[in-house]
């Protein structure tokens, strides 16, 4: 300690705690600061965000604003995540066509490569749901029967037994789910578009939401089976009443008329 | 009869020759059984040829049907609300708890021979006899075949038809997946919104709180005995009465009230209407094996605590339904009881609908005050109060209807709920009143169109130019035929009340009944409420040349 104290007033003194305070800061900072994902500029996530930003500025800024801030015509993306905005975009509800209800399913205008440019960007702005990956959605190995039954316990009271979609106030409906992408219904799930309750991970662990996913990929797309023929919609009692009076009594009115029409020329007794 | 007998055995006996087989088997039954005094009576029996008066025969043979199909079900279905595991052999329903009688509507669907078949013919046979029985008491109505002496059989039918309905709904009930439970839950708040009575009745019919574990077994023995016991006998005395009462014919050249012009019943009519009970069902036994109905392996269990949207009952509870989800969700909270007239309201308009179509025929009978016996039939023109009120209890119907499938129509027209909502709880009251004024008009515009018919003759098509340029269309003289239908019903007079004072200037005191039965008969027969029908001066005159246009 002599030997410290003796050079304390060195004039090199204050210069040497310096370098070493530096030095510690500096060395502990690189210790524990977090892995950074900001360090690279040139990294093809930050380039993503670059053209994902262009893409935003021409089609989604009129409404959710400049920096995706919200206005009066669109709410803030802020934490809304990327999976978000791979439903919205990839299914053609955004950009919206016109304020109305609600914002109806249409044809896709960007390609997979350019959503995913916007959902970098986005998510960029906050943290939230990610874009599921493939093994997440697939619903190889998943429950059927406990699907059904989460879904009629959480789905069916909008989206109808099997999915067929139903009414809600307003003009605002729950959208059929016949042959919607696993992806797109799983990210729905997760992120709650529109009038839909979120069911986040936490609420509906994963493999709830691929036992889901295999159920109405079951009953309701282009592979399932319908035993009894043909479904006529699935809408239950409505479209099985309207086929019975119109196919079933029209066909039988048709056949008395028939009948009635074709008397016997019995010879008078 | 019996002379017949007795001279068959006779002319028989001397040549010791055996009569044929069959005559010999009909002599035995006849004395047991007496048919020949039967057969006489009724062989022969007449029957006119109209198509719609088979559409009575669509329920009929429908209702055999369903009869048929159902025991088969029986055969199969277990009527438990026990809990089970399924393991059958639909794959989305593996390892779900479910109630015995729903798994064993699954197996009937997928692994009975020939039950999916059978339990959908069975329901759609259900659907059409409803739908056939609906048309039916339509064409009654309208042709106003409900006139003396069928009053009885009116209500019979009528009964027969809420019957149906109720049949229909236990039959839904049964399966116990969730539309149904769903249905049945609906019909435990209607019950429930009963003053009084309602809880009572609910802890009566589920054996304590719902949905408890009795209530399939219940439904059981009322969807496969009582109710279609009840609809038996009622049928077969709606049966007896059309043959004792012998059928209605429509007006038109040698037919009277007094007879019956058409086909006897054999063999034309039993030819024509056992083909026509295979051509029913065949059509559908087709339809079954096209279209699918209630597929309660898509629909799931029923649980309490699961609902799904777009659960509506069969379409002839389509009118209940519709009353409630326009109801307003009115409320009166006293003394600690709660009177939900949001449910009770639609409970008790449900009734008074039904009951109204029912009572017609006695209103009708009170207003003209006509007691004779009617067999020919009226053309809905020529009733045009009648038609107009059928046709208004139509529109009521089919508006309340809309509402029972609101969510539907808002999906498919993309119209909001609210204003679907809105606009039936509106024409709810309005639609009826448009019909009816609407109606009216249409009839009293066809029947003036009948009597320029019978006066100027048809129009020929036929355009003539006179020598100093007028065009003018010929018209074609009716034949006797058709002067003779289109003149064939008779007009009625409205009621008079009389003087209400007498000569001596003293007030006479009217019942108020007697001044509503006056209104009502001159909104039936008065001055602007029907056409005179031509007279035969009217006719002669114009014929002659001195009235031609």
């Amino acid at each position: 300690m002599k030997k410290l104290s003796a050079r304390r007033r060195h004039p090199l003194a204050a210069v040497v705690v310096l370098l070493l305070a530096l030095a510690a800061t500096g060395g502990l900072y690189a210790a524990f600061a977090p892995a950074s994902k900001a360090q690279a500029d040139d990294t093809a996530q930050s380039l993503a965000i670059d053209e994902g930003k262009k893409l935003y500025s021409v089609g989604c800024a009129s409404c959710h604003g400049t920096g995706g801030q919200g206005t009066t015509d669109g709410p803030s993306l802020v934490g809304v995540g990327s999976a978000a905005v791979d439903f919205q975009v990839g299914t053609g509800r955004m950009p919206a066509q016109q304020p109305g209800a609600q914002v109806p399913k249409k044809k896709v205008i960007y390609t997979q490569a350019e959503i995913d440019q916007l959902a970098a960007y986005v998510a960029s702005l906050g943290a939230g749901p990610i874009v599921p990956t493939k093994d997440q959605v697939s619903p190889d190995g998943a429950d059927i029967a406990k699907g059904g039954e989460l879904f009629r316990t959480n789905c069916a009271q909008c989206h109808n037994f099997t999915g067929e979609g139903g009414a809600l106030t307003k003009g605002k409906y729950a959208p059929s789910l016949e042959d919607v992408d696993p992806k797109h219904v799983y990210e729905a799930m997760q992120t709650g578009p529109q009038n839909m309750p979120s069911f986040p991970d936490t609420t509906m662990p994963e493999q709830q939401k691929r036992d889901i996913i295999a159920y109405i990929k079951t009953v309701n797309s282009a592979e399932s089976e319908t035993p009894g023929g043909l479904k006529l919609g699935g809408l239950g009692p409505v479209s099985e009443g309207l086929f019975a009076w119109i196919f079933g009594l029209g066909a039988l009115i048709a056949v008395a008329v028939w009948v009635a029409a074709h008397t016997a020329k019995a010879k008078k007794s | 009869m019996s002379t017949a007998t007795t001279n068959t055995s006779g002319a028989a006996a001397p040549g010791n020759r055996k009569a044929p087989a069959g005559e010999r088997v009909a002599d035995w039954a006849d004395g047991r059984l007496g048919i020949y005094s039967l057969a006489k009576a009724n062989m022969r029996k007449i029957f006119p040829d109209h198509w719609s008066f088979m559409l009575g025969e669509i329920a009929l043979y429908s209702f055999i049907i369903i009869i048929l199909t159902g025991v088969y079900l029986t055969l199969f279905f277990h009527p438990s609300m026990n809990e089970v595991v399924y393991h059958g052999s639909y794959e989305p329903m593996q390892g779900i708890r479910m109630s015995e009688a729903y798994a064993s509507t699954l197996d009937i669907s997928f692994d009975v021979r020939g039950g999916l078949l059978v339990r959908q013919i069975h329901h759609w046979a259900a659907l059409i006899f409803l739908a056939g029985m609906f048309v039916h008491m339509m064409r009654v109505f309208f042709t106003g075949a409900f006139r003396k002496p069928r009053e009885i059989n009116w209500l019979f039918g009528f009964l027969l038809f809420v019957l149906g309905m109720f049949t229909g709904f236990t039959g839904y009930s049964l399966p116990d997946d969730l539309l149904s439970g769903t249905g049945v839950r609906f019909t435990q708040g209607a019950i429930l919104s009963m003053p009084i009575v309602g809880t009572y009745i609910s802890m009566f019919l589920f054996g304590g709180e719902f949905p408890g574990g009795d209530f399939v077994a219940r439904f059981y023995s009322i969807h496969i005995l009582l109710l279609p016991g009840i609809m038996l006998g009622l049928l077969v005395a709606h049966l007896i009465l059309v043959f004792y009462h012998k059928h209605t014919q429509f007006a038109g050249p040698g037919r009277t009230n007094k007879n019956v012009v058409g086909m006897p019943l054999l063999p034309v009519y039993m030819a024509k209407a056992g083909g026509f009970f295979f051509l029913v069902f065949g059509v559908i036994a087709v339809i079954a094996a096209i279209a699918s109905i209630n597929p309660i392996w898509a629909i799931g269990p029923y649980r309490p605590d699961q609902v799904s949207t777009g659960a509506q009952p069969d379409w002839y509870m389509g009118f209940a339904e519709g009353l409630i989800r326009v109801m307003p969700g009115w409320e009166i909270n006293l003394w600690g009881h709660t009177l939900v007239l949001g449910v009770f309201i639609p409970l008790m308009a449900f009734g008074l609908v039904l009951a109204i179509i029912a009572v017609y025929p006695f209103v009708e009978s009170w207003v003209t005050g006509d007691k004779r016996e009617h067999h020919i039939l009226d053309r809905p023109r020529n009733a045009p109060t009648r038609t107009a009120f059928g046709v208004a209890w139509i529109t009521e119907y089919v508006i309340v209807f809309i509402g029972g499938g609101n969510d539907l129509w808002a999906t498919h027209f993309h119209l909001s709920l609210n204003a679907i909502s809105w606009f039936v709880r509106i024409f709810i009251f309005v639609g009826p009143v448009v019909a009816f004024i609407v109606t009216k008009r249409i009839c009293l515009g066809l029947q003036r169109r009948d009597k320029e018919k019978v006066l100027h003759g048809r129009e020929s098509g036929i355009i003539k130019r006179l020598p100093h340029g007028e065009f003018v269309e010929i018209h074609e003289p009716l034949g006797p035929e058709q002067l003779h239908t289109l003149t064939a019903h008779e007009q009625y007079k409205p009621v008079e009340i009389g003087p209400t004072v007498d000569e001596n200037g003293v007030e006479r005191k009217v019942p108020a009944m007697q001044k509503l039965r006056a209104k009502l008969s001159k909104g039936y027969f008065g001055e602007h409420n029907q056409i005179e029908k031509p007279t035969v001066e009217e006719y002669k005159e114009i014929t002659s040349g001195h009235g031609h246009h």
